[in-house]
């Protein structure tokens, strides 16, 4: 199922099991991600969306099976990966402004003690140009609205200059327009050889927008291209209830 | 004029005041620094919890004819770890262990006192505090755990603040969190074991904690936070003590009621979050949104 381009892929995940206190949240999950895609991850609530992305950063330690990031196996802390964590696990409270939060993305390549620099500040800059906040970055992260607030954690994803992002819900509560440009800023990513990788639940945008598609509910139902995963029968499975999926020309269209 | 110049300076005069100013200065800095991170990262209890626990090192210090201080340290940081190892294990919440470890510790304290017999002024001037008492291998100690602690929060800036705001995230980019965490608990320790001979263990927190969150109404950015609430910190300090001088109160008191006064004071005008501004948003610039029409 998995389309054969000879390269090394970004992601290659194989019979991987983990969960938390005895209880698999992920089940001989094995799947991969070519290099230069836009990949989705979707599944309904509690499949293990989170977990998986924490098992791939080296965030969380796998029970068995093995997770293998751009053919080397994934290290805690040793990480070429850029990572935007839903909005909702981080304290917007706290008195950082955004360019703060940016730079944050350079600490790992700093190295103890030493200071950020002005190519992290430009290399920060960059990043929330490239996501049209660049004129807020002085603000405090407690004044932003929810899509500034993801697009500010995409930025500093971004500040990390990785080939591989992983974005988990970078889509939630963002309204339409708002939606329009960060899958136009994915788009732009991916013409760069980055290789994306999303958690979301919005299945309309990964069917019409994605290059690759992993079902997921503890176990991988499908991976491949979304035309291919994201069938009436495959998407009942993943979420345990009936789906409607409306193909029409160029926009999928998935609900309840 | 010269009257008002003596009247201030009357009390520096003498050299016990002089010690007492340069403790309490020392702390007002340093647990503003301290307490900074305290308050972002909810931690109060922590803050109130290590005092207390430090008293079992104190007393036992006491008995055994050690440093009150030494033991008052020793105690804190063991404290501090296992809060910090029993809360990592993720099966207990850190508020519960903490509030074992603290009261254990401060268990141990009463259980070793009352084997002693009669009033023992040295270990209550622990639990109440004794600013005046001070001398100055207590102020060079104070300095230089002082001064240590705030080498550490500077050179280790980007890695607290990292570890602090995100953790899962600064682990993911390599940082050493773990090292952080316990590092910054220590820090806790250190801070509330200089700040124990001065406020006591029951008014160490305040310390930790109101000068940083008056800081917190006024200013955007962390390090403007911790400046400005070591500004407060040691306004406290020196209002507290010309307060204990002429009016002969506590010192440790009135240096925490300064404190609580600047705070209630930032609430109600801060610029940004005072309760006078908010209230006021609500009517008024409705209006002048429409008349400058520029909104």
């Amino acid at each position: 199922m998995s389309v054969e381009t000879g390269q090394t892929p970004a992601v290659a995940v194989s019979h991987l099991r983990a969960g938390y206190n005895g209880n698999a949240a992920l089940d001989d999950v094995t799947f991969t991600v070519e290099k230069g895609c836009l990949a989705g991850l979707v599944g309904p609530n509690g499949s293990g969306k989170s977990t998986l992305l924490q098992v791939i950063m080296g965030l969380k330690k796998p029970w068995s099976g093995e997770v293998e990031v751009s053919g080397r196996k994934v290290k805690v802390g040793h990480s070429s990966i850029g990572y935007a964590p839903q909005a909702e696990l981080v304290d917007w409270s706290f008195p950082v402004t955004v360019l703060d939060v940016v730079i944050m993305g350079r600490y790992g390549k700093i190295g103890l003690v030493r200071r950020p620099g002005e190519v992290d500040r430009e290399i920060a800059l960059h990043s929330l140009e490239r996501v049209n906040m660049a004129e807020f970055r002085e603000r405090r992260v407690g004044e932003l609205s929810g899509g500034q607030q993801r697009r500010v954690l995409i930025a500093r994803a971004l500040a990390q200059e990785t080939d591989l992002l992983l974005l988990d819900e970078p889509l939630a509560g963002l309204d339409a327009a708002a939606q329009h440009d960060l899958l136009r800023l994915l788009e732009d990513l991916r013409k760069e050889d980055r290789t994306l990788f999303v958690a979301t639940h919005d299945l309309s945008c990964v069917a019409s927008d994605f290059d690759h598609a992993v079902l997921l509910n503890r176990r991988v139902v499908a991976f491949g291209r979304p035309k291919d995963v994201f069938t009436a029968e495959l998407l009942s499975e993943a979420f345990e209830r009936h789906l409607l999926v409306l193909p029409g020309g160029e926009r999928t269209l998935v609900g309840p | 004029m010269t009257e008002v110049v003596d009247t201030l300076r009357e009390p520096w005069t003498f050299e016990f005041m002089q010690r007492a100013l340069i403790v309490a200065v020392v702390i007002g800095v340093v647990s503003a620094v301290v307490g900074s991170f305290v308050i972002l990262k909810g931690m109060a209890f922590i803050g109130d919890a290590l005092p207390h626990a430090s008293f079992g090192g104190v007393a036992i210090a006491f008995v055994l004819g050690a440093n009150l201080q030494l033991g008052a340290a020793v105690a804190a940081i063991l404290v501090a770890l296992a809060i910090g190892f029993i809360g990592n294990r993720g099966t207990i919440r850190y508020d519960t262990a903490i509030g074992i470890m603290f009261i254990a510790g401060f268990a141990l304290g009463l259980l070793v006192v009352s084997r002693q017999d009669g009033y023992v002024v040295d270990l209550f001037s622990f639990v109440f505090g004794n600013v005046l008492g001070v001398s100055w291998t207590d102020v060079w100690i104070t300095v230089g755990l002082g001064g240590l602690v705030l080498a550490v929060v500077g050179l280790f800036y980007k890695e607290l603040l990292f570890t602090a705001y995100d953790p899962s995230m600064a682990a993911a980019s390599g940082l050493p969190v773990n090292a952080a965490r316990y590092g910054l608990l220590i820090l806790i320790a250190i801070t509330v074991v200089i700040a124990l001979q001065v406020m006591g263990i029951v008014l160490v927190l305040a310390m930790l904690v109101a000068p940083p969150a008056t800081a917190q109404l006024l200013t955007r950015r962390l390090p403007a936070m911790m400046a400005l609430g070591a500004v407060f910190g040691v306004v406290s300090a020196v209002v507290g003590l010309y307060a204990a001088w002429y009016a002969d109160v506590s010192a440790s008191a009135s240096i925490v009621l300064t404190a609580t006064a600047l705070f209630a004071l930032a609430f109600l005008f801060s610029p940004q979050n005072g309760l006078l501004r908010q209230a006021h948003k609500w009517e008024p610039d409705r209006s002048t949104e429409g008349a400058a029409g520029d909104a």
